[in-house]
C-alpha cells in the first residue's frame, strides 16, 4: 500500500493530461500558437513523467509496484487503487510516447476548433493510462468506457466526409460489448462476497477467488467479449475499418496504437487468469479465430485501393498474432505476445502518421493517385521502408522479435497453429511490399506528385522517436522482455494456479501440456539468440 | 401529586414531522396573498417567495432526525424514506424554480398561480412518500396531479398545450379510478388501509393469495404504473410531455415520477411483501416492457423534447428493475437512481427551455445543429446529461446503473439485468444523436437556435451538471443515504 507520505506519482501521470485539458478549454480560441505550444509541452512533460516507469520498475518484482490505494465507494467495497506492473509500465510507456508523437504531428493538420482538439486528445490520454493502471474492476470500468467518449468526438468532429457513422459504431460496438462485462464484474463481486463477506472490487481479490467452472464460461464469455471487440478479433472488427478511414491522422494513431492494446491487455490481465478454465477450454477456437483473423486480415489489406484502409486491415492481421500469442498460453507465446502489442503500437502508429504525411499533401489516401514518390520525396520513402519492413517483421526491425516469439509459443501450443500463422508472415510481406513499389517506386505517374515538399524538420522529429524503438526494440529486445517477464509469468501462474483448483478436469491437461513441451533441454530453433533465451530462461524460472 | 394536565388531540401532533408540509402549504397560501398586492415584477416575487418556501420545507424536515414517527394515527410516517423523498422533492422543486423564472417571464405565464401549483404539487408529492395509508396516499396523489393537469395546460392559447392538459388529465382520471378501486379492493380483503396493517394481516392470514387481493394490489401497482409512465400506461407521456411548457416537463419528469415511485416502493415493501410472489414477476415483466418499448421508440423521434419523454419512460423501467429486486439493496437503488435521474433530467430540460427567444420553441434536433461549439457551456451541460442518461461514466447515471443493475443481479433476476444493459446500448444511440447535432453537424445558415440566458437557468445548469458529474465521480454520501432510508421501510 502507498505510503502517504509518497508523491501520488501514477494519479498524477493519469490526471496531469485531464488538468491541463481543462486549462485549454479555458484559454480563449483564437490564441491558436499558445495552446498548440501548451498541449505539445504537456505532452512530452507527461512522457518524463511516465519515463520512471522505465527505471524504476523493479524488474525481478512481478506484482504490483508504484501501488496508491485510497477509500472510493466504502458503500460498496470499491477503492480507487492504482499500480503498474511491467505489463502496465510498458502500455503506459507506449501510450505516453504515441500520443506526444501524435500530438506533435497534428499540429498543421488540425485546421478547425484547435483548442478542443488537443483538449479532447489529452483527456483521452487520461482514460488510456487510467485504464492500463487501475487495480479495482469498477474503476478499471469507469476508465474503459468514460475513454470512448474521447475518442468518439475526435472521430465525430474532425473525421473524415462519413466520419458520424463511424463515430457512432465505434461507439456502440464497444459499449455492447462492454455492458455484458460490467453485468460479468458485478457477478464477480457478488460471488466475492458471498464467499468472504466483505464487498470489494480488487483485482487481486479476484485472482484469489474460487470461480465455479460452469460460471467461468459464461463469465469468460462476457469479458471476452468485451476485449474480443477492442482488439478486434474477426469477426468484431468491422467497426475499425470504418473508424480508422474517417478518423484524422491524430485520432487513427491512438485508436492502433493504444486502443486496440487495450483489448490485448484485457485478456492477458483479466479474462485468462482470472477464468483460467474457461479458457483453457475455449482456447482453441479463440486461436482458431486468431489465425483466421491473421489471415483474412492480410488478404483484405492486399486488395485495399486506399492506404489507411491497408493499414487498418493490416491491423487485424497483426492483432490476430498477439491473441494467438496468448492463447498459446506459455511463456514464450505471452512474451511474443506482447511485444507485438508494443511492436504493432510503433509501426503501425507510424504508418499511420506516414498516410497522414501524404494525405496533408495531396489530400487522397489513393495509392493509384501515388506513384514513383521516391523521386521528389527520397526521407519520407526512406523512412517509410523502415517502418514497412518493421510492420512485416523483418530481423534487425522489433516486429520480427515479436512475431518470431509468437510462432514459437504458438508451436510449442499446437505446431499447426504456427503453420497457419506464418502464412500471415508471408501475407504481410506481399500486401506491403506490393503496396510500396505501387507508391514508391517507378516513375512518377501524376504530375502533381513532382514538386511535393519533403518531410520538414518537425515532422522528421516526429518520426525520430518511433525510428530509434523500431531498432532498438529490434536489435536488442532484452530491455524489454526483463521487464514484461516477470509479470507475464505472474499472470501465467495465476492462471496455472487457479487450473490447479479446478484440477482432474480435461482443460487442466490441455494447459499444463503446453509448458510441460517447452521444459527446457528441449530443442529449440535457434535464430534470434536474444528471443530464444528468454523464451527458455523463463521457463525454467517459472517452475517453481 | 400533580399529573401533568391533559393535551388536547389537537396540540398532541407532533408538529416539526409535519413542518415540510406545513411550510409548503403556507407558502402556497402566501403567494396566492402576495397576488393581491399591487406592484410589477410579481412573477420574480413569486420565485422568490417559492425558493423560500422550499428551503424552509427542507430546512424543516432536515431538524427531525430521530427514528420513526408516526402521525395522524399512523396515517403519516416521518421516516428516513420520508426525509430522503422531501429533500428530493425540494430539491428538484428548487432547480424547476430555477429554470421557469426566466421562462415563466418569456411565455408571459402567470406567475404566482405558476408557483403556487408547483407548490401545490411539491406538497402532494411529500404527502405521497410520507403516507402510511392508502388513503393518504391517494390524497398526495391527487393534490400532485390535479396541480400537474393545470400546469401542462398553462399556455392556454396554444393549441398542444391543451391537448396535452386534456389527455393527461383523462388518462390521469382513469388511472386515479384504478387506484382507487384497488385500494377499495384491498380494503374489502384486509379490513384496513393502512399499510402496516395490511402487511400484518397478510403475514397472518391464510387469506393471503385470495383473488380479491391481488387484483386490489394489482389495480393499485396499475395506478401508480400510470403516474411513473410504465408501459403499457405510458401512453399520455409523450403528448403530455411534449405539450406542456418546457419547465413543466422538467418538473413533471423528475418529481411526479419520483413521487409515483416513492408510493409504490411504500405500498409494495410496506403494505405487500407478504403476497410479493404475485407482483414481482409481473413488475420483472412491465420493467422489460417499460425499458425496451421506451428505448426504441426514442430511437425514431426527430423533436428531442418528445425524444426526452420516450427516454423518461425507459428510465421508469430501470428504476422498475431496481423494486422489482426489492429488498434493501433494490430499494436502495431505486432511491439512488431516483435521485441521480432526477438531476440528469432536470439539466436537459432545462437546456431545452433555453433554446428559442420570445415565445417560440425550437426543441427539434435540427434546431440544435453547431450549437455545441457555439454554447460552450450548454453543449458541455448537454452532453454530460446525455451520457449520464445513457449511463456512461463518470456520471450519477452511471453509478445508478450499476447499483440497480447490481441490486436485480444480487436478488437471482439475470435475465432482466441483460436486457436492460443491453437497452442501455439501444438508449446510447439517441443520446449520441443530441451530441451529433450539436458538435458534428454544420450551424444552419440563419446562425444557430438563440439561446435565452437568464441568471437563474444557468444556476440551475451549473447545478444540475455539479451533481450529476460529483455522483458520477463520488456517490459515497448518495449511496449511504439511499442505504440508510430504506430502513424503516421494510
Amino acid at each position: 500500500m502507498g505510503d502517504v507520505s509518497e508523491f501520488p506519482w501514477l494519479s498524477w501521470l493519469v490526471f496531469f493530461p485531464l488538468l491541463s485539458a481543462v486549462l485549454i478549454v479555458l484559454l480563449p480560441a483564437t490564441a491558436e500558437r499558445a495552446i498548440r505550444r501548451w498541449a505539445i509541452a504537456v505532452v512530452f512533460a507527461e512522457v518524463l513523467f511516465s519515463l520512471p516507469l522505465w527505471w524504476r520498475l523493479e524488474s525481478a518484482n512481478p506484482g504490483w509496484q508504484f501501488e496508491e490505494k485510497l477509500r472510493w465507494l466504502p458503500a460498496l467495497g470499491a477503492s480507487y487503487h492504482l499500480g503498474a506492473d511491467g505489463i502496465s509500465a510498458l502500455l503506459v510507456l507506449l501510450t505516453t510516447i504515441l500520443t506526444a508523437v501524435a500530438v506533435l504531428s497534428a499540429s498543421r493538420a488540425v485546421e478547425k476548433r484547435a483548442r478542443e482538439f488537443y483538449a479532447v486528445i489529452l483527456a483521452l490520454e487520461t482514460g488510456m493510462i487510467g485504464t492500463f493502471l487501475c487495480l479495482d474492476l469498477l474503476l478499471f470500468y469507469v476508465f474503459w468506457e468514460a475513454m470512448l467518449i474521447p475518442m468518439y468526438v475526435l472521430i465525430g468532429v474532425w473525421g473524415g466526409p462519413r466520419r458520424i457513422y463511424a463515430a457512432i459504431k465505434f461507439f456502440l460496438y464497444t459499449m455492447a460489448g462492454s455492458v455484458l462485462m460490467l453485468v460479468g464484474i458485478l457477478w464477480l463481486y457478488f460471488l466475492q462476497k458471498a464467499v468472504s463477506g466483505t464487498p470489494t472490487f480488487e483485482l487481486d481479490a479476484f485472482y484469489a477467488l474460487p470461480i465455479p467452472a460452469g460460471a467461468q464460461t459464461w463469465l469468460f464469455l462476457a469479458f471476452a467479449l468485451a476485449f474480443a471487440i477492442k482488439v478486434p478479433m474477426f469477426p468484431f472488427h468491422t467497426w475499425l475499418p470504418d473508424a480508422h478511414v474517417e478518423a484524422p491522422t491524430a485520432g487513427s494513431v491512438i485508436l492502433a496504437a493504444i486502443l486496440l492494446k487495450m483489448g490485448t491487455y484485457g485478456f492477458v490481465r483479466f479474462a485468462i487468469p482470472l477464468f483460467p478454465v474457461a479458457s483453457a477450454a475455449l482456447g482453441p477456437w479463440i486461436a482458431a479465430l486468431a489465425i483466421v483473423g491473421i489471415v483474412y486480415g492480410a488478404l483484405v489489406a492486399m486488395v485495399q485501393p486506399d492506404l489507411k484502409k491497408l493499414v487498418a486491415y493490416s491491423s487485424v492481421s497483426h492483432l490476430g498474432f498477439c491473441m494467438l500469442g496468448l492463447y498459446a498460453m506459455n511463456p514464450a507465446g505471452f512474451a511474443g505476445a506482447m511485444l507485438t502489442m508494443l511492436n504493432h503500437g510503433v509501426s503501425t502508429g507510424a504508418l499511420f502518421l506516414l498516410v497522414g504525411v501524404i494525405y496533408e499533401r495531396r489530400h487522397t489516401r489513393m495509392i493509384a493517385d501515388f506513384g514513383g514518390l521516391w523521386k521528389p520525396l527520397p526521407v519520407y520513402a526512406a523512412i517509410f521502408l523502415v517502418v514497412m519492413l518493421s510492420s512485416i517483421g523483418l530481423p534487425g526491425t522489433n516486429g520480427f522479435v515479436g512475431e518470431f516469439l509468437v510462432l514459437v509459443g504458438a508451436f510449442r501450443a499446437r505446431p499447426v497453429w504456427a503453420v497457419f500463422a506464418a502464412t500471415g508472415v508471408i501475407l504481410s510481406a506481399c500486401y506491403m511490399l506490393w503496396m510500396f513499389q505501387r507508391v514508391m517506386f517507378g516513375p512518377v505517374t501524376h504530375p502533381e506528385n513532382e514538386k511535393l515538399p519533403d518531410l520538414t524538420l518537425r515532422e522528421r522529429l516526429v518520426f525520430a522517436p518511433l525510428l530509434v524503438l523500431i531498432v532498438w526494440m529490434g536489435v536488442a529486445p532484452q530491455p524489454f522482455l526483463d521487464r514484461m517477464q516477470p509479470a507475464l509469468d505472474r499472470a501465467l501462474a495465476i492462471a496455472e494456479q487457479r487450473l490447479a483448483m479446478h484440477s482432474g478436469g480435461p482443460a487442466a491437461a490441455a494447459i499444463s501440456a503446453a509448458p510441460a513441451a517447452a521444459a527446457p533441454g528441449a530443442p529449440t530453433p535457434a535464430p534470434g539468440a536474444g528471443a530464444a533465451t528468454v523464451a527458455d530462461g523463463s521457463t525454467t524460472e517459472r517452475t517453481p | 401529586m400533580m399529573t401533568p394536565p391533559a393535551v388536547p388531540a389537537l396540540l398532541a401532533v407532533d408538529w416539526w414531522a409535519l413542518g415540510a408540509v406545513i411550510a409548503l402549504s403556507a407558502g402556497a397560501l402566501l403567494l396566492l396573498l402576495l397576488e393581491l398586492l399591487p406592484g410589477r415584477g410579481s412573477a420574480n416575487r413569486a420565485a422568490a417567495v417559492t425558493v423560500i418556501t422550499l428551503v424552509a420545507a427542507a430546512a424543516s424536515v432536515l431538524r427531525v432526525r430521530e427514528a420513526r414517527r408516526a402521525i395522524f394515527g399512523g396515517m403519516f410516517v416521518h421516516d428516513g424514506f420520508t426525509v430522503f423523498f422531501t429533500l428530493l422533492f425540494c430539491a428538484i422543486g428548487l432547480v424547476s424554480v430555477l429554470i421557469s423564472w426566466d421562462y415563466v417571464k418569456r411565455l408571459r405565464l402567470p406567475g404566482a398561480e405558476y408557483y403556487t401549483l408547483l407548490l401545490c404539487a411539491v406538497l402532494g408529492m411529500v404527502v405521497m412518500a410520507a403516507s402510511n395509508d392508502l388513503i393518504t396516499v391517494f390524497l398526495g396523489l391527487e393534490l400532485m396531479s390535479l396541480a400537474l393537469y393545470v400546469m401542462v395546460g398553462f399556455r392556454r392559447s396554444q393549441l398542444e398545450s391543451n391537448e396535452a392538459a386534456l389527455k393527461y388529465f383523462l388518462l390521469g382520471a382513469f388511472a386515479s379510478g384504478f387506484l382507487l378501486y384497488g385500494i377499495a379492493l384491498l380494503y374489502g380483503a384486509t379490513g384496513s388501509t393502512n399499510l402496516r396493517t395490511i402487511a400484518q394481516f397478510l403475514s397472518d392470514s391464510p387469506l393471503a393469495g385470495s383473488a380479491l387481493l391481488i387484483v386490489g394490489a394489482l389495480l393499485v401497482l396499475v395506478g401508480f404504473g400510470f403516474k411513473v409512465a410504465a408501459v403499457p400506461f405510458h401512453m399520455w407521456t409523450p403528448d403530455a410531455y411534449e405539450g406542456a411548457p418546457t419547465s413543466v416537463t422538467a418538473f413533471m419528469s423528475a418529481g411526479a415520477k419520483a413521487a409515483g415511485f416513492a408510493a409504490l416502493l411504500r405500498v409494495a415493501a410496506s403494505a405487500l411483501p407478504g403476497i410479493d410472489v404475485d407482483w414481482r414477476p409481473i413488475l420483472t415483466g412491465v420493467a422489460i416492457l417499460t425499458m425496451t418499448v421506451g428505448n426504441v421508440t426514442a430511437l425514431l423521434q426527430t423533436n428531442v423534447k418528445r425524444m426526452l419523454a420516450y427516454s423518461s419512460i425507459a428510465h421508469a423501467g430501470y428504476v422498475l428493475v431496481a423494486v422489482a429486486a426489492g429488498g434493501t439493496e433494490g430499494n436502495s437503488a431505486a432511491l439512488f437512481y431516483l435521485a441521480a435521474y432526477s438531476f440528469m433530467n432536470l439539466g436537459a430540460f432545462g437546456i431545452l427551455a433555453l433554446l428559442g427567444r420570445g415565445q417560440e420553441e425550437r426543441v427539434l434536433l435540427a434546431d440544435l445543429a453547431g450549437l455545441g461549439f457555439r454554447q460552450p457551456l450548454l453543449g458541455l451541460a448537454m452532453t454530460v446529461f446525455m451520457i449520464s442518461l445513457g449511463g456512461i461514466p463518470p456520471t450519477a447515471g452511471f453509478m445508478g446503473k450499476v447499483y440497480v443493475f447490481g441490486a436485480a443481479l444480487q436478488a437471482g433476476l439475470l435475465p432482466l439485468v441483460v436486457v436492460g444493459v443491453l437497452n442501455s446500448v439501444i438508449s446510447v444511440f439517441y443520446y449520441l444523436r443530441v451530441t451529433v447535432a450539436m458538435y458534428m453537424t454544420e450551424e444552419p445558415a440563419a446562425g444557430p437556435v438563440e439561446v435565452s440566458w437568464a441568471a437563474p437557468s444557468t444556476l440551475a445548469l451549473l447545478a444540475t451538471l455539479a451533481i450529476t458529474l460529483w455522483w458520477g465521480i463520488q456517490a459515497q454520501a448518495l449511496l449511504v443515504a439511499a442505504q440508510e432510508s430504506v430502513r424503516g421501510l421494510l
